[in-house]
Protein backbone atom coordinates (compact mmCIF):
# COMPACT_ATOMS: atom_id res chain seq x y z
CA UNK A 1 0.00 0.00 0.00
CA UNK A 2 1.36 3.57 -0.79
CA UNK A 3 2.38 6.03 1.87
CA UNK A 4 0.09 8.89 2.67
CA UNK A 5 0.48 11.79 1.22
CA UNK A 6 0.98 14.84 3.83
CA UNK A 7 -2.31 16.25 2.80
CA UNK A 8 -4.17 12.97 3.44
CA UNK A 9 -2.31 12.19 6.96
CA UNK A 10 -3.60 15.69 8.03
CA UNK A 11 -6.89 15.72 6.91
CA UNK A 12 -7.67 13.23 8.73
CA UNK A 13 -5.30 13.47 11.70
CA UNK A 14 -4.00 15.44 14.85
CA UNK A 15 -0.42 15.71 15.08
CA UNK A 16 1.05 16.03 19.02
CA UNK A 17 4.77 17.15 19.63
CA UNK A 18 7.31 16.87 22.44
CA UNK A 19 10.59 18.41 22.24
CA UNK A 20 13.25 17.94 23.28
CA UNK A 21 16.51 20.12 23.04
CA UNK A 22 20.12 19.52 24.61
CA UNK A 23 22.35 22.51 24.55
CA UNK A 24 26.37 22.15 25.46
CA UNK A 25 27.28 25.26 27.38
CA UNK A 26 30.57 26.77 26.24
CA UNK A 27 31.93 26.83 29.13
CA UNK A 28 36.06 26.91 29.57
CA UNK A 29 35.76 23.55 31.42
CA UNK A 30 33.37 20.83 32.14
CA UNK A 31 30.45 20.39 34.19
CA UNK A 32 31.72 18.96 37.24
CA UNK A 33 35.67 18.57 36.93
CA UNK A 34 38.17 21.52 35.50
CA UNK A 35 39.39 19.47 32.38
CA UNK A 36 38.99 21.92 28.65
CA UNK A 37 36.06 21.50 26.61
CA UNK A 38 37.72 22.21 23.21
CA UNK A 39 35.63 20.75 20.18
CA UNK A 40 38.27 18.12 18.23
CA UNK A 41 40.92 17.66 20.30
CA UNK A 42 43.13 14.64 20.20
CA UNK A 43 40.89 11.49 22.28
CA UNK A 44 41.25 11.28 25.97
CA UNK A 45 43.61 14.30 26.39
CA UNK A 46 40.49 16.20 28.57
CA UNK A 47 39.57 13.71 31.12
CA UNK A 48 40.76 13.51 34.84
CA UNK A 49 39.83 10.90 37.64
CA UNK A 50 36.34 12.98 38.01
CA UNK A 51 34.88 12.65 34.22
CA UNK A 52 36.57 8.92 34.30
CA UNK A 53 34.86 8.28 37.24
CA UNK A 54 37.91 6.82 38.98
CA UNK A 55 37.61 5.91 42.90
CA UNK A 56 37.67 8.37 45.16
CA UNK A 57 36.79 11.45 42.99
CA UNK A 58 34.61 14.45 43.87
CA UNK A 59 32.47 16.04 41.33
CA UNK A 60 32.07 19.70 41.68
CA UNK A 61 29.86 21.81 39.79
CA UNK A 62 30.66 24.64 37.45
CA UNK A 63 29.66 28.67 38.82
CA UNK A 64 29.30 29.27 35.37
CA UNK A 65 27.62 26.64 33.87
CA UNK A 66 24.20 27.01 37.12
CA UNK A 67 24.83 30.67 36.00
CA UNK A 68 24.28 29.96 32.02
CA UNK A 69 21.59 27.58 33.37
CA UNK A 70 19.53 30.22 34.82
CA UNK A 71 20.02 33.21 32.24
CA UNK A 72 18.33 30.20 29.76
CA UNK A 73 15.57 29.69 31.65
CA UNK A 74 15.04 33.26 32.26
CA UNK A 75 15.13 33.76 28.64
CA UNK A 76 12.49 30.80 28.46
CA UNK A 77 10.11 32.82 30.37
CA UNK A 78 10.90 30.15 32.76
CA UNK A 79 10.13 30.49 37.25
CA UNK A 80 13.61 29.85 38.60
CA UNK A 81 13.20 27.03 41.60
CA UNK A 82 14.94 28.50 45.35
CA UNK A 83 16.25 24.77 45.55
CA UNK A 84 17.01 22.47 43.69
CA UNK A 85 19.06 19.13 43.39
CA UNK A 86 21.26 16.84 40.81
CA UNK A 87 20.01 13.47 41.12
CA UNK A 88 22.24 10.27 39.50
CA UNK A 89 20.43 8.70 36.67
CA UNK A 90 22.08 4.92 36.33
CA UNK A 91 22.08 3.21 33.31
CA UNK A 92 24.96 1.32 32.03
CA UNK A 93 26.47 2.09 28.41
CA UNK A 94 29.89 2.48 28.27
CA UNK A 95 29.50 6.38 26.78
CA UNK A 96 29.01 6.88 30.54
CA UNK A 97 32.36 5.90 32.80
CA UNK A 98 30.39 6.06 35.62
CA UNK A 99 27.41 3.79 35.15
CA UNK A 100 25.47 6.58 35.51
CA UNK A 101 24.79 10.23 34.50
CA UNK A 102 24.33 13.33 36.80
CA UNK A 103 21.11 14.74 36.13
CA UNK A 104 18.26 16.60 37.35
CA UNK A 105 14.96 14.66 38.09
CA UNK A 106 12.14 15.79 40.02
CA UNK A 107 13.94 19.47 41.26
CA UNK A 108 15.16 20.77 37.63
CA UNK A 109 16.63 24.40 38.25
CA UNK A 110 14.32 26.14 35.84
CA UNK A 111 10.08 24.78 34.97
CA UNK A 112 6.86 26.54 33.38
CA UNK A 113 8.62 29.28 30.68
CA UNK A 114 7.16 29.53 27.30
CA UNK A 115 8.52 30.28 23.60
CA UNK A 116 6.73 32.26 21.16
CA UNK A 117 7.11 31.44 17.39
CA UNK A 118 6.43 32.54 13.93
CA UNK A 119 5.70 31.00 10.89
CA UNK A 120 5.31 32.56 7.24
CA UNK A 121 2.34 30.37 5.42
CA UNK A 122 0.55 31.31 2.20
CA UNK A 123 -2.25 32.34 4.79
CA UNK A 124 -0.49 34.81 6.15
CA UNK A 125 2.20 34.64 9.28
CA UNK A 126 0.83 32.34 12.14
CA UNK A 127 2.25 33.05 15.53
CA UNK A 128 2.66 29.42 18.57
CA UNK A 129 3.32 29.77 22.10
CA UNK A 130 5.11 26.50 22.73
CA UNK A 131 5.57 26.09 26.88
CA UNK A 132 8.30 25.06 28.17
CA UNK A 133 8.27 22.29 30.58
CA UNK A 134 11.49 22.24 32.54
CA UNK A 135 15.19 23.27 31.52
CA UNK A 136 17.90 21.15 33.36
CA UNK A 137 21.29 20.66 34.06
CA UNK A 138 23.36 17.84 33.21
CA UNK A 139 26.61 16.44 31.37
CA UNK A 140 27.14 15.00 28.11
CA UNK A 141 28.79 11.68 27.56
CA UNK A 142 32.05 10.11 25.24
CA UNK A 143 31.44 9.65 22.08
CA UNK A 144 32.04 6.04 20.76
CA UNK A 145 33.23 4.30 17.62
CA UNK A 146 32.23 1.17 15.98
CA UNK A 147 34.16 -0.82 14.90
CA UNK A 148 33.65 -4.47 12.27
CA UNK A 149 30.27 -5.06 11.08
CA UNK A 150 29.57 -3.57 7.58
CA UNK A 151 27.86 -0.73 7.78
CA UNK A 152 30.01 0.92 10.95
CA UNK A 153 26.89 1.01 12.84
CA UNK A 154 26.42 0.09 17.02
CA UNK A 155 24.35 -2.82 15.20
CA UNK A 156 26.57 -5.80 14.58
CA UNK A 157 29.72 -3.87 15.49
CA UNK A 158 32.76 -6.12 16.70
CA UNK A 159 33.84 -3.87 19.56
CA UNK A 160 33.72 -0.28 20.19
CA UNK A 161 36.36 2.48 21.42
CA UNK A 162 35.56 5.35 23.82
CA UNK A 163 36.74 8.95 24.05
CA UNK A 164 35.68 10.65 27.14
CA UNK A 165 37.21 14.42 25.99
CA UNK A 166 33.03 14.94 25.73
CA UNK A 167 32.03 13.21 28.78
CA UNK A 168 31.01 15.62 31.56
CA UNK A 169 30.91 18.64 28.96
CA UNK A 170 27.89 20.79 29.97
CA UNK A 171 24.82 19.78 28.74
CA UNK A 172 21.22 21.58 28.88
CA UNK A 173 18.04 19.85 28.30
CA UNK A 174 15.35 22.04 27.29
CA UNK A 175 11.90 20.41 27.69
CA UNK A 176 8.27 20.94 26.08
CA UNK A 177 5.27 20.58 27.56
CA UNK A 178 3.19 18.47 25.50
CA UNK A 179 2.34 20.17 22.24
CA UNK A 180 -0.98 20.12 20.44
CA UNK A 181 -3.01 22.06 18.42
CA UNK A 182 -0.11 23.04 15.91
CA UNK A 183 -2.49 21.54 12.96
CA UNK A 184 -0.96 20.76 9.54
CA UNK A 185 1.80 23.31 10.52
CA UNK A 186 3.96 21.09 12.88
CA UNK A 187 6.59 20.36 11.27
CA UNK A 188 7.11 24.39 10.53
CA UNK A 189 6.44 25.41 14.46
CA UNK A 190 8.92 22.85 15.65
CA UNK A 191 11.63 24.14 13.04
CA UNK A 192 10.90 27.99 14.14
CA UNK A 193 11.02 26.84 18.02
CA UNK A 194 14.12 25.33 17.49
CA UNK A 195 15.34 27.94 15.55
CA UNK A 196 14.17 30.63 17.85
CA UNK A 197 15.78 28.74 20.81
CA UNK A 198 19.27 28.72 18.51
CA UNK A 199 18.93 32.24 18.20
CA UNK A 200 17.95 33.07 21.99
CA UNK A 201 21.06 30.74 22.88
CA UNK A 202 23.47 32.33 20.60
CA UNK A 203 22.29 36.13 21.64
CA UNK A 204 22.67 35.04 25.45
CA UNK A 205 25.92 33.53 24.25
CA UNK A 206 25.73 30.59 26.77
CA UNK A 207 26.53 27.82 23.75
CA UNK A 208 28.10 27.75 20.14
CA UNK A 209 24.78 26.36 18.98
CA UNK A 210 26.36 24.54 16.34
CA UNK A 211 23.72 21.93 15.75
CA UNK A 212 26.72 20.15 12.66
CA UNK A 213 28.62 20.25 15.62
CA UNK A 214 26.71 18.90 18.12
CA UNK A 215 26.36 21.58 20.14
CA UNK A 216 22.43 21.78 20.13
CA UNK A 217 20.66 18.44 19.35
CA UNK A 218 16.51 18.01 19.25
CA UNK A 219 14.93 14.95 19.71
CA UNK A 220 11.32 15.10 18.61
CA UNK A 221 8.21 13.42 19.83
CA UNK A 222 5.63 12.94 17.77
CA UNK A 223 2.18 10.64 18.17
CA UNK A 224 -1.00 11.29 15.60
CA UNK A 225 -4.58 11.36 17.33
CA UNK A 226 -7.84 11.36 15.29
CA UNK A 227 -8.86 15.31 15.01
CA UNK A 228 -11.45 15.96 17.06
CA UNK A 229 -10.61 13.30 19.74
CA UNK A 230 -8.78 13.82 23.11
CA UNK A 231 -6.92 10.65 23.42
CA UNK A 232 -3.02 10.97 23.10
CA UNK A 233 -2.26 8.39 20.33
CA UNK A 234 1.39 6.53 20.83
CA UNK A 235 4.50 8.48 20.29
CA UNK A 236 8.34 7.77 18.86
CA UNK A 237 11.10 9.72 19.45
CA UNK A 238 13.42 10.12 16.69
CA UNK A 239 16.84 11.28 18.37
CA UNK A 240 19.43 13.58 17.45
CA UNK A 241 18.08 15.10 14.56
CA UNK A 242 20.84 17.42 13.50
CA UNK A 243 19.65 20.65 11.51
CA UNK A 244 16.53 22.64 11.80
CA UNK A 245 15.79 21.31 7.72
CA UNK A 246 16.08 17.85 9.83
CA UNK A 247 13.86 18.76 12.36
CA UNK A 248 11.13 19.46 9.55
CA UNK A 249 11.35 16.24 7.34
CA UNK A 250 11.76 14.26 10.59
CA UNK A 251 8.84 15.29 12.02
CA UNK A 252 6.48 15.00 8.69
CA UNK A 253 8.20 11.69 7.83
CA UNK A 254 6.79 10.70 11.40
CA UNK A 255 3.43 12.16 10.89
CA UNK A 256 3.60 9.87 7.55
CA UNK A 257 4.59 7.05 9.21
CA UNK A 258 2.06 6.64 11.76
CA UNK A 259 -0.75 7.92 9.42
CA UNK A 260 0.06 4.65 7.61
CA UNK A 261 0.27 2.02 10.43
CA UNK A 262 -2.70 3.52 11.94
CA UNK A 263 -4.83 3.83 8.40
CA UNK A 264 -3.54 -0.16 7.98
CA UNK A 265 -5.19 -1.13 11.58
CA UNK A 266 -1.84 -1.38 13.07
CA UNK A 267 -0.72 0.00 15.98
CA UNK A 268 2.63 2.80 16.38
CA UNK A 269 5.40 1.00 18.44
CA UNK A 270 6.49 3.02 20.99
CA UNK A 271 10.17 3.49 20.33
CA UNK A 272 13.42 5.32 19.77
CA UNK A 273 14.06 5.63 16.29
CA UNK A 274 17.16 7.58 14.52
CA UNK A 275 16.65 10.10 11.76
CA UNK A 276 18.70 9.44 8.45
CA UNK A 277 20.08 12.41 6.60
CA UNK A 278 19.97 11.10 3.57
CA UNK A 279 16.63 10.08 2.94
CA UNK A 280 14.59 11.80 5.37
CA UNK A 281 13.35 8.53 7.09
CA UNK A 282 13.75 6.87 10.36
CA UNK A 283 14.80 3.79 11.46
CA UNK A 284 13.80 1.76 14.49
CA UNK A 285 16.32 2.36 17.34
CA UNK A 286 15.47 0.82 21.33
CA UNK A 287 12.06 -0.39 21.65
CA UNK A 288 10.76 1.27 24.83
CA UNK A 289 8.32 -1.76 25.74
CA UNK A 290 10.21 -2.17 28.54
CA UNK A 291 9.60 1.03 30.87
CA UNK A 292 13.18 2.07 31.71
CA UNK A 293 14.31 2.28 34.89
CA UNK A 294 16.86 4.34 35.87
CA UNK A 295 16.55 4.68 39.82
CA UNK A 296 16.92 8.16 40.32
CA UNK A 297 17.73 9.26 43.33
CA UNK A 298 19.69 12.37 44.75
CA UNK A 299 23.60 13.00 44.14
CA UNK A 300 24.80 12.69 47.46
CA UNK A 301 28.62 14.06 46.12
CA UNK A 302 26.55 16.86 45.43
CA UNK A 303 24.71 20.07 47.41
CA UNK A 304 21.36 21.62 46.28
CA UNK A 305 21.37 24.68 44.43
CA UNK A 306 20.05 27.54 45.41
CA UNK A 307 20.39 30.84 43.80
CA UNK A 308 19.08 34.07 45.58
CA UNK A 309 17.04 35.84 44.23
CA UNK A 310 19.52 38.79 44.46
CA UNK A 311 21.44 36.88 41.98
CA UNK A 312 18.70 35.91 39.71
CA UNK A 313 17.64 39.62 39.70
CA UNK A 314 20.78 40.40 38.71
CA UNK A 315 20.96 38.28 36.03
CA UNK A 316 17.52 38.92 34.96
CA UNK A 317 18.76 42.55 34.14
CA UNK A 318 21.51 41.31 31.69
CA UNK A 319 19.10 39.56 29.56
CA UNK A 320 19.66 40.89 25.78
CA UNK A 321 16.64 41.41 23.47
CA UNK A 322 14.66 38.46 22.33
CA UNK A 323 15.45 37.56 18.79
CA UNK A 324 12.36 37.92 17.45
CA UNK A 325 11.21 41.59 18.94
CA UNK A 326 14.85 42.57 18.05
CA UNK A 327 14.14 41.29 14.47
CA UNK A 328 10.70 43.24 14.42
CA UNK A 329 12.66 46.37 16.05
CA UNK A 330 15.64 45.99 13.07
CA UNK A 331 13.36 45.71 10.18
CA UNK A 332 11.41 48.87 11.16
CA UNK A 333 14.42 50.93 11.87
CA UNK A 334 16.32 50.03 8.62
CA UNK A 335 12.78 49.63 6.77
CA UNK A 336 13.20 46.24 4.79
CA UNK A 337 10.76 44.69 3.32
CA UNK A 338 10.25 41.10 4.27
CA UNK A 339 11.88 39.17 1.96
CA UNK A 340 14.95 41.13 2.20
CA UNK A 341 14.75 40.54 5.90
CA UNK A 342 14.28 37.08 5.48
CA UNK A 343 17.38 37.12 2.99
CA UNK A 344 19.88 38.61 5.96
CA UNK A 345 18.43 36.21 8.66
CA UNK A 346 18.94 33.01 6.21
CA UNK A 347 22.34 34.35 5.21
CA UNK A 348 23.11 35.29 8.98
CA UNK A 349 24.22 38.67 8.52
CA UNK A 350 21.96 40.29 11.02
CA UNK A 351 24.41 41.28 13.96
CA UNK A 352 27.45 42.28 11.42
CA UNK A 353 24.41 44.11 9.64
CA UNK A 354 23.77 45.72 12.58
CA UNK A 355 27.31 46.15 13.49
CA UNK A 356 28.15 48.00 10.26
CA UNK A 357 24.91 50.50 11.00
CA UNK A 358 26.29 51.49 13.97
CA UNK A 359 29.53 52.66 12.93
CA UNK A 360 27.31 55.26 10.74
CA UNK A 361 26.97 53.51 7.60
CA UNK A 362 23.57 53.64 5.60
CA UNK A 363 21.41 50.26 6.68
CA UNK A 364 20.07 49.59 2.79
CA UNK A 365 23.87 49.96 1.50
CA UNK A 366 25.18 47.74 4.59
CA UNK A 367 22.51 45.33 4.16
CA UNK A 368 23.40 45.63 0.13
CA UNK A 369 27.22 45.23 0.53
CA UNK A 370 26.77 42.25 3.06
CA UNK A 371 23.89 40.18 1.44
CA UNK A 372 25.25 41.11 -2.11
CA UNK A 373 29.16 41.30 -2.90
CA UNK A 374 30.11 40.02 0.45
CA UNK A 375 28.19 36.88 0.50
CA UNK A 376 28.68 35.89 -3.09
CA UNK A 377 32.80 35.94 -2.00
CA UNK A 378 32.15 33.66 1.06
CA UNK A 379 29.90 30.97 -1.35
CA UNK A 380 32.43 31.14 -3.69
CA UNK A 381 34.67 30.26 -1.04
CA UNK A 382 32.77 28.20 0.96
CA UNK A 383 32.71 30.07 3.97
CA UNK A 384 30.70 32.11 6.35
CA UNK A 385 30.57 35.18 5.91
CA UNK A 386 31.84 36.10 9.42
CA UNK A 387 34.69 34.40 8.46
CA UNK A 388 35.95 36.73 6.03
CA UNK A 389 38.64 39.24 6.77
CA UNK A 390 36.46 42.11 6.31
CA UNK A 391 34.86 43.80 9.45
CA UNK A 392 31.78 46.04 10.01
CA UNK A 393 34.06 48.75 10.36
CA UNK A 394 35.63 48.23 6.38
CA UNK A 395 32.37 48.37 5.22
CA UNK A 396 31.19 51.27 7.08
CA UNK A 397 34.31 52.79 5.59
CA UNK A 398 33.84 51.67 2.34
CA UNK A 399 30.28 53.12 2.58
CA UNK A 400 31.65 56.65 3.47
CA UNK A 401 34.13 56.72 0.62
CA UNK A 402 31.31 55.92 -2.29
CA UNK A 403 28.85 58.48 -0.21
CA UNK A 404 31.65 61.17 -0.45
CA UNK A 405 31.92 60.41 -4.56
CA UNK A 406 36.01 59.01 -4.16
CA UNK A 407 34.59 55.31 -4.99
CA UNK A 408 31.77 54.77 -7.15
CA UNK A 409 30.13 51.13 -6.45
CA UNK A 410 32.04 49.17 -9.32
CA UNK A 411 35.21 50.33 -7.64
CA UNK A 412 34.31 49.82 -4.42
CA UNK A 413 33.67 46.33 -5.16
CA UNK A 414 37.80 46.05 -6.19
CA UNK A 415 38.48 47.20 -3.06
CA UNK A 416 35.73 44.82 -1.34
CA UNK A 417 38.47 42.26 -3.21
CA UNK A 418 40.98 43.83 -1.71
CA UNK A 419 40.50 43.85 1.76
CA UNK A 420 39.22 39.78 1.96
CA UNK A 421 42.55 39.63 0.65
CA UNK A 422 44.13 41.04 3.09
CA UNK A 423 45.18 44.08 1.77
CA UNK A 424 44.13 46.46 4.25
CA UNK A 425 41.95 48.66 5.48
CA UNK A 426 39.80 50.23 2.32
CA UNK A 427 41.46 53.36 2.53
CA UNK A 428 44.81 51.41 2.53
CA UNK A 429 43.59 49.26 -0.28
CA UNK A 430 42.57 52.64 -2.64
CA UNK A 431 45.98 53.85 -1.97
CA UNK A 432 47.72 50.66 -2.60
CA UNK A 433 46.25 49.68 -5.81
CA UNK A 434 45.69 53.52 -7.08
CA UNK A 435 42.00 53.53 -7.23
CA UNK A 436 40.47 56.42 -7.56
CA UNK A 437 37.38 58.39 -9.21
CA UNK A 438 38.03 60.26 -12.32
CA UNK A 439 36.36 63.49 -11.20
CA UNK A 440 38.69 65.64 -13.48
CA UNK A 441 36.06 67.52 -15.90
CA UNK A 442 39.01 67.86 -18.36
CA UNK A 443 40.26 64.02 -18.60
CA UNK A 444 36.01 63.24 -18.48
CA UNK A 445 35.57 65.71 -21.33
CA UNK A 446 38.86 64.13 -22.86
CA UNK A 447 36.73 60.82 -22.80
CA UNK A 448 33.24 62.38 -23.97
CA UNK A 449 34.52 63.86 -26.95
CA UNK A 450 36.50 60.68 -27.95
CA UNK A 451 33.30 58.97 -27.51
CA UNK A 452 31.29 61.50 -29.37
CA UNK A 453 33.54 61.23 -32.29
CA UNK A 454 33.80 57.54 -32.10
CA UNK A 455 29.85 57.36 -32.56
CA UNK A 456 28.72 60.10 -34.02
CA UNK A 457 25.62 58.82 -35.21
CA UNK A 458 24.32 57.96 -31.49
CA UNK A 459 25.83 61.53 -30.61
CA UNK A 460 23.90 63.29 -33.43
CA UNK A 461 20.67 61.17 -32.10
CA UNK A 462 21.15 62.75 -28.83
CA UNK A 463 21.88 65.84 -29.91
CA UNK A 464 18.61 65.62 -31.71
CA UNK A 465 17.09 65.23 -28.40
CA UNK A 466 16.55 60.81 -28.30
CA UNK A 467 18.01 60.94 -25.06
CA UNK A 468 17.84 57.33 -24.14
CA UNK A 469 20.62 57.02 -26.86
CA UNK A 470 22.81 58.99 -24.22
CA UNK A 471 23.13 55.44 -22.32
CA UNK A 472 25.20 53.68 -24.95
CA UNK A 473 27.73 56.41 -25.00
CA UNK A 474 27.53 56.94 -21.26
CA UNK A 475 28.59 52.70 -20.92
CA UNK A 476 31.27 54.08 -23.60
CA UNK A 477 33.17 56.64 -21.53
CA UNK A 478 33.08 54.36 -18.27
CA UNK A 479 34.67 52.25 -19.92
CA UNK A 480 36.92 54.28 -21.54
CA UNK A 481 37.63 55.74 -17.96
CA UNK A 482 37.85 51.80 -17.04
CA UNK A 483 35.00 52.30 -14.58
CA UNK A 484 36.89 54.98 -12.86
CA UNK A 485 34.37 57.67 -13.46
CA UNK A 486 30.96 58.80 -11.73
CA UNK A 487 28.51 57.37 -13.89
CA UNK A 488 25.95 60.55 -12.82
CA UNK A 489 28.95 63.37 -13.36
CA UNK A 490 29.11 61.79 -17.23
CA UNK A 491 25.82 61.52 -17.82
CA UNK A 492 25.82 65.25 -16.64
CA UNK A 493 28.98 66.33 -18.42
CA UNK A 494 27.39 64.44 -21.38
CA UNK A 495 24.25 66.01 -21.79
CA UNK A 496 25.90 69.35 -21.42
CA UNK A 497 28.24 68.56 -24.03
CA UNK A 498 25.42 67.53 -26.85
CA UNK A 499 23.65 70.52 -26.46
CA UNK A 500 20.76 68.34 -24.05
CA UNK A 501 21.87 69.87 -20.56
CA UNK B 1 7.73 -7.89 58.04
CA UNK B 2 8.29 -5.99 54.62
CA UNK B 3 10.21 -8.80 52.13
CA UNK B 4 11.61 -8.34 48.81
CA UNK B 5 10.89 -11.42 46.47
CA UNK B 6 13.46 -13.31 44.95
CA UNK B 7 12.44 -11.95 41.03
CA UNK B 8 12.70 -8.42 42.66
CA UNK B 9 16.06 -9.26 43.80
CA UNK B 10 17.07 -11.05 40.71
CA UNK B 11 15.54 -8.15 38.63
CA UNK B 12 18.07 -5.12 41.10
CA UNK B 13 20.97 -7.48 40.10
CA UNK B 14 20.29 -7.76 36.76
CA UNK B 15 20.03 -3.34 36.58
CA UNK B 16 23.12 -3.33 38.61
CA UNK B 17 24.70 -5.94 36.25
CA UNK B 18 25.62 -8.15 39.16
CA UNK B 19 25.70 -12.14 38.35
CA UNK B 20 24.49 -14.06 41.54
CA UNK B 21 23.53 -17.59 42.37
CA UNK B 22 20.04 -18.74 43.11
CA UNK B 23 20.84 -19.25 47.10
CA UNK B 24 22.55 -15.59 46.91
CA UNK B 25 19.46 -14.56 45.67
CA UNK B 26 16.99 -16.08 48.06
CA UNK B 27 19.99 -15.07 51.10
CA UNK B 28 19.73 -11.47 49.76
CA UNK B 29 15.80 -11.10 49.75
CA UNK B 30 15.31 -11.77 53.31
CA UNK B 31 18.65 -9.30 54.35
CA UNK B 32 17.02 -6.96 51.78
CA UNK B 33 13.67 -7.18 54.16
CA UNK B 34 15.52 -6.31 56.92
CA UNK B 35 17.19 -3.22 55.84
CA UNK B 36 13.83 -2.28 54.52
CA UNK B 37 11.99 -2.94 58.32
CA UNK B 38 14.46 -0.63 59.33
CA UNK B 39 14.07 2.00 57.27
CA UNK B 40 10.77 1.90 57.71
CA UNK B 41 10.63 2.72 61.07
CA UNK B 42 11.61 6.15 60.23
CA UNK B 43 8.19 6.33 59.03
CA UNK B 44 6.34 5.98 62.14
CA UNK B 45 8.46 9.19 63.52
CA UNK B 46 6.31 12.51 62.73
CA UNK B 47 8.55 14.30 60.07
CA UNK B 48 6.09 17.16 59.26
CA UNK B 49 8.16 20.12 58.80
CA UNK B 50 11.56 18.19 58.27
CA UNK B 51 13.15 18.77 54.69
CA UNK B 52 14.26 15.55 53.16
CA UNK B 53 18.04 15.42 53.38
CA UNK B 54 20.26 13.97 50.65
CA UNK B 55 23.41 14.91 52.58
CA UNK B 56 24.24 14.90 55.71
CA UNK B 57 26.06 18.06 56.03
CA UNK B 58 23.75 21.39 55.85
CA UNK B 59 25.77 22.70 52.60
CA UNK B 60 24.67 24.32 50.01
CA UNK B 61 25.61 26.56 46.67
CA UNK B 62 29.58 24.47 46.63
CA UNK B 63 30.68 25.19 43.24
CA UNK B 64 33.80 25.96 41.54
CA UNK B 65 34.82 28.83 39.08
CA UNK B 66 35.02 28.11 35.32
CA UNK B 67 38.73 27.21 35.22
CA UNK B 68 40.55 25.37 33.08
CA UNK B 69 43.33 22.99 35.23
CA UNK B 70 45.45 20.60 33.70
CA UNK B 71 44.21 17.17 32.34
CA UNK B 72 45.75 13.62 32.59
CA UNK B 73 47.61 12.59 30.01
CA UNK B 74 46.23 10.16 27.43
CA UNK B 75 48.61 7.26 28.90
CA UNK B 76 47.57 7.94 32.61
CA UNK B 77 44.20 8.11 31.06
CA UNK B 78 44.16 4.82 29.55
CA UNK B 79 46.50 3.30 32.32
CA UNK B 80 43.51 1.10 34.12
CA UNK B 81 41.87 0.37 30.71
CA UNK B 82 41.74 -3.35 30.03
CA UNK B 83 41.93 -2.54 26.48
CA UNK B 84 42.87 0.15 24.26
CA UNK B 85 42.99 1.51 20.72
CA UNK B 86 43.91 4.41 18.89
CA UNK B 87 43.92 6.14 22.04
CA UNK B 88 40.50 5.39 23.01
CA UNK B 89 39.19 2.95 25.90
CA UNK B 90 38.38 -0.52 23.88
CA UNK B 91 35.13 -2.51 25.13
CA UNK B 92 33.50 -5.67 23.70
CA UNK B 93 30.40 -5.65 21.42
CA UNK B 94 27.61 -3.18 23.36
CA UNK B 95 24.56 -4.35 20.87
CA UNK B 96 24.16 -7.82 18.69
CA UNK B 97 22.65 -7.64 15.21
CA UNK B 98 19.60 -5.73 14.77
CA UNK B 99 16.50 -7.38 15.02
Amino acid sequence: MALPTYDEVIAQWDPVLGLEVHVELNTKSKMFCSCATEFGAEPNTQTCPVCLALPGALPVVNEKAIESTILIGLALNCKIAPYSRFARKNYFYPDMPKNFQISQYDEPICFDGYVDVEIDTEEGPKQFRIEIERVHMEEDTGKSLHVGGATGRIHGADYSLLDYNRAGIPLVEIVTKIVPGTGKYAPEFAKAYVAELRDILRGLKVSDVKMEQGSLRCDANVSLKPIGSDVLGTRSETKNVNSLRSVERAIRGEMIRHAELLNDGKKVKQETRHFQEDTGLTRSGRSKEQAEDYRYFPDPDLVPVTPSATWIEGLRATLPERPSLRRKRLKEEWSVPDKEMQAMINADVLDIVEATVLLGADPTKARTWWLGEISRIANDQNVAVADLSITPADVAELVALVAAGELTDKLARQVVEGVIAGEGKPSEVVAKRGIKVVNDDGALMAAIEKVCTEQAETAEKVRGGHLPAAGALIGAVMKETKGQADAAKVRELLLKHLGQG
Amino acid sequence: MSSLSRDDVAKLAGLARIEMTESELVELSSQFGMILDAVARVQEMDLSGVKATSHPQPLENIARPDVVLPSLSPEEALSGAPAQEESRFRVPQILGEAE
